[in-house]
């Protein structure tokens, strides 16, 4: 599998990304950089973690208009791979290629932990590598996560399956108290309508080896890997 | 000697060089170097340079006793932060340094840009920063101001790692009333180099440009060395214009641009602005080099309008570095620092004069020599006398408490022994990708990216031993960030040292001050683990009322194989608890005559620093053979809180039983004897355990098995793990929702 990585202003998993990439596909990702003009020729492209722009606007929404954009847009139409991780979530948004918003977390405050994921569409580009129903452990850390859509998009988004991941506790129940930031339907990750496209809060390039603590987010990677094949 | 512009310039009188922070001897001093009156501007940075802060004027006599060498020093104190050989051609870079007043002013901007500010001393170096830590002291919980300075610290230093991408891994918090009215804010970056790539600040080469790369510079921070060189008073608040605001997101460029910079070889000498911004920058690297620098001011990146020379010589603006490059190389320089979308400016060039020569509009408006600036600095030999410690109280006279079980939830449950997860969620501890030890457990432990390698970190200090007997507060600092580095199987490296005292203007502060120093040198010779860097801290005094003296220290140690690594949870049902030390009952000076009886009494448990190395460098090598599944020091609180956090870590009960013999049981539980660990070991590794451990002279003994869902002392108490946990996790998120 062929990927690359954007890196923004302050994108700071943009490293953590290229490795976690690297180990699982076996081939160093290109880097494309915020202004380039020319995007490479990838199966995936990864929109990483990080601060874009500092957040100091809208998270996410100066990087939605840099000068990369643009080929990534025509990337996805194409029927590309992209994936957005945590402030990659967020930009996504911003670029409507995913719909709703993240919002402040509801405690106010950054959260860093590691929180339960139920795999809830196994049949996807981005998850076959799981069962459906799966609980896997992924970390979590942000400030502005707490995702927000309106009911009839909440509707659309659930009744199509493009719910591909919910925060739930470690029975696999989606609890308010398993919920780290006040998402709708306790969301964690959704995918466009045509399923090239993920966005999620949680970060699953943190934990594919067992000195990080598990290996649960490799599976994420195998499947992009398992649908290209 | 240049022509002085005197025009605008006010008549230095007594009552300028006063407010300046400079004494009469100072002065003279001062228009002895320059041989004329100096100009505002000269004042202002002869003000700065002297500072308490800048200077060390009542410290440097005492640091200058440290033990700073060791084979695997790379530099030692006098460097942006010290240098330590990890092996492969790496290195490991790092540095604690304090922002108090202006964390206590304004609890968010005061953290972050000391976050900001210790990181850019390890990047600075060339090193690419890894890991953040803190040493956190506030005042006691019910102080009507403590939360809010709790939560703005925290989400300051949160605000400003995360966003740049450091993984904050680790600290400590503690509350005590001598804290009200001046917290402890002292912030600790880590950072990775190769050994080939370390870049200094001392400047060479005559003709060589003078770069200024970061942020503009605004009228942010005017004589913050100067308000962190003194006490605080009612109106220290008014301050508030002192403190700088922190820019994380410039910082992360400023980072990468450096970085890319400095794998290139154009850098001569960097530098970053830190304390006295512009002028200590500017002066160290003159100085340093034993070279002239002349700036011209009206190149410098402005966000304001109208400044002065004097504001922008004093400015504290953050995310700011000076660099001299080789000559003819500032284009791709600045192509570097364009690509990041940063300020690139050359604002002068070296000269052989030796002075920092500053021109503004034409005109020369300051000229100072700088080796005298920098180095014929006064220096005090204040008077000191020393306090008579405290008796020893004896385990006998401390009545045992009704309810052993009740006195364990309630000591977990205290202030400061609960659970700081509501602290450390708010930080990114996992960004990079390599932290494998996460806060809560002895020390935080990140690998060396690439390699098998990791670092173990820890922060500590007790400063309520400090302040009964500063000699063995001191040692015992050093002595437990020892321990919670060798706990998690790592070999302890070096130290830094955050040195936070109250006004060494009064002898029995002083006292404390060099009592102190006396503890550091001896436990740092003892288990050869040198001083490499460090700050001082003094004036923390609201009202004439000192702190708690404060030597933090964070220590650093080396894991060459990873996989080695324990942690404080024990990982298998049946394995044996091990108790590793000698056990007297020490009560006095503890958390639990504190928490249980509301005494804050008698001598700090003595630090035997033979023992404790003998003790360590066992459990070091019982760890690196395999042997060991969890180990965890004893500290704050003794064998119970140890065991109980344990047990808590791993979500596993354990049967205990202890030979105390004379000793009370609750002395027995909650002394806090030093020099003690407790291992958690396969069944069938115990016996050979305990034997290696009579060999080595190691006092050894199994005192119980891990199983069940709860802590059992036999004859003591049977709490459930969950018990303990509801009480450890609660304290903080309660008091912080105004609940406690």
């Amino acid at each position: 599998m062929k990927s690359a990585v954007v890196t923004f202003p302050a994108s700071n998993c943009d490293r953590d990304m290229f490795d976690a990439l690297e180990k699982i596909t076996g081939k160093r990702p290109h880097q494309i950089w915020h202004q380039d003009t020319e995007i490479p020729d990838v199966d995936l492209i990864a929109l990483p973690g990080g601060f874009s722009f500092g957040d100091y606007l809208r998270c996410g929404a100066m990087a939605a208009r840099s000068p990369a954009i643009k080929g990534i847009m025509a990337h996805a139409e194409r029927g590309g791979n992209v994936i957005g991780i945590c402030n990659g979530f967020q930009v996504l948004t911003e670029m409507g290629l995913l719909p709703g918003a993240l919002m402040r977390n509801r405690s106010l405050k950054f959260v860093c932990k590691t929180v339960q994921l139920k795999v809830e569409n196994a049949d996807t580009s981005f998850t076959n590598a799981y069962q459906s129903g799966q609980v896997i452990d992924i970390p979590v850390a942000h400030h502005d996560g707490n995702y927000f859509a309106d009911t009839d998009t909440l509707d659309e988004l659930e009744g199509e399956g493009r719910v591909a991941f919910r925060y739930v506790d470690k029975s696999g129940n989606a609890t308010d108290i398993a919920n780290p930031n006040g998402s709708q339907n306790n969301i964690a990750g959704i995918i466009n309508k045509r399923g090239n496209i993920l966005g999620m809060m949680p970060h699953p390039e943190r934990l594919i080896e067992d000195a990080q603590g598990g290996k649960d987010g490799r599976g994420f990677f195998e499947s992009i890997i398992n649908r290209l094949n | 000697m240049t022509d002085i512009n005197w025009n605008n310039n006010p008549e230095i009188t007594d009552e300028l060089v006063k407010e300046h922070g400079l004494t009469a001897d100072e002065r003279a001093l001062m228009v002895k170097i320059l041989g004329r009156t100096p100009t505002l501007t000269e004042l202002g940075i002869f003000s700065v340079m002297w500072s308490e802060h800048c200077s060390y004027k009542s410290s440097k006599l005492h640091l200058k006793t440290l033990p700073t060498k060791a084979p695997w020093v790379i530099h030692g104190p006098g460097e942006n932060a010290g240098v330590i050989d990890i092996g492969d051609n790496q290195a490991a870079i790092f540095k604690m340094e304090s922002h108090n007043h202006p964390s206590y002013i304004e609890p968010y901007q005061g953290a972050a840009t000391g976050v900001g500010g210790i990181l850019r001393d390890v990047f600075t170096m060339g090193a690419r920063p890894i890991a953040n830590m803190n040493a956190l002291r506030f005042g006691r919980p019910e102080h009507p101001k403590m939360r809010h300075l709790l939560s703005g610290v925290v989400e300051g230093i949160g605000g400003y790692g995360n966003c740049v991408g450091v993984p904050t891994v680790g600290g400590e918090t503690n509350f005590h009333p001598s804290y009200d009215g001046n917290i402890l804010v002292n912030a600790m970056a880590v950072g990775l180099a190769d050994q080939d790539k370390i870049f200094l600040s001392a400047a060479a080469g005559v003709g060589n440009p003078v770069i200024y790369v970061g942020s503009k510079t605004g009228r942010d921070g005017i004589h913050g060395a100067t308000m962190a060189s003194a006490e605080f008073t009612e109106d220290s608040e008014e301050k508030r214009p002192t403190v700088q605001v922190g820019d994380p997101f410039t910082e992360k460029l400023l980072i990468e641009a450096c970085l890319e910079l400095m794998s290139t070889d154009m850098v001569v000498a960097i530098q970053d602005m830190g304390a006295a911004g512009l002028t200590s920058s500017s002066v160290e690297m003159a100085s340093g080099g034993g070279v002239g620098f002349t700036l011209n001011l009206d190149n410098v990146p402005q966000r304001e309008q109208g400044m002065t020379p004097y504001e922008m010589m004093l400015s504290e603006s953050q995310e700011r570095m000076l660099v001299v490059l080789k000559p003819d190389r500032v284009a791709e320089a600045e192509a570097i620092f364009r690509k990041w979308d940063l300020d690139f400016a050359v604002i002068g060039e070296i000269t052989d004069t030796g002075n920092l020569t500053l021109m503004f509009k034409g005109e020369v408006v300051a000229d100072i020599p700088t080796q005298p600036l920098a180095d014929n600095s006064p220096e005090y030999d204040r008077p000191w006398v020393k306090k008579q410690p405290p008796a020893k109280i004896e385990a006998n006279d401390v009545a045992a408490p009704n309810d052993l079980g009740d006195a364990l939830l309630k000591m977990v449950g205290s202030a400061n022994l609960s659970s700081r997860e509501w602290i450390w969620q708010q930080y990114d501890h996992q960004v990079m990708a390599d932290t494998i030890q996460l806060p809560g457990g002895d020390a935080a432990v990140v690998r060396v990216h690439g390699t098998k390698k990791a670092l173990a970190i820890s922060t500590d200090c007790t400063p309520r031993y400090c302040y009964a007997d500063p000699y063995e507060g001191g040692k015992q600092a050093v002595a437990e960030t020892w321990r919670n580095v060798t706990a998690v199987g790592a070999q302890p490296m070096a130290i830094t040292d955050c040195l936070n005292f109250g006004n060494p203007e009064r002898p029995d502060i002083m006292g404390q001050f060099v009592g102190a120093i006396d503890g550091l040198r001896e436990a740092c010779t003892v288990l050869d683990y040198p001083v490499i860097s460090g700050n001082v801290s003094l004036y923390n005094e609201t009202n004439g009322t000192g702190i708690h003296p404060t030597p933090a220290i964070g220590g650093v140690g080396l894991l060459k194989d990873y996989s080695k690594m324990v942690t404080i949870a024990p990982k298998n049902d049946g394995d044996v608890i091990i108790l590793i030390g000698e056990s007297h009952g020490h009560i006095g000076c503890s958390q639990y005559l504190d928490i249980i009886e509301g005494r804050e009494e008698g001598a700090p448990p003595p630090v035997d620093l033979a023992l404790e190395r003998k003790n360590g460098d066992f459990v070091r090598a019982e760890i690196q053979s395999g042997h060991v599944t969890a180990c965890h020091d004893i500290s704050d609180g003794g064998l119970f809180i140890a065991l109980a956090e344990m047990a808590m870590a791993s979500g596993r009960g354990m049967d205990i039983k202890l030979n105390n013999g004379e000793i009370p049981l609750h002395a027995y539980g909650f002394g806090e004897d030093q020099a003690r660990y407790v291992l958690s070991v396969p069944m069938d590794k115990a016996d050979a355990i305990i034997a290696a451990a009579a060999n080595a002279g190691v006092k050894a003994e199994k005192i119980g098995t891990v199983g069940g869902d709860a802590l059992v002392v036999e004859n003591g108490f049977t709490i459930s793990v969950n018990e303990l946990l509801d009480a450890h996790t609660s304290w903080m998120p309660n008091y912080m929702s105004n609940e406690v």
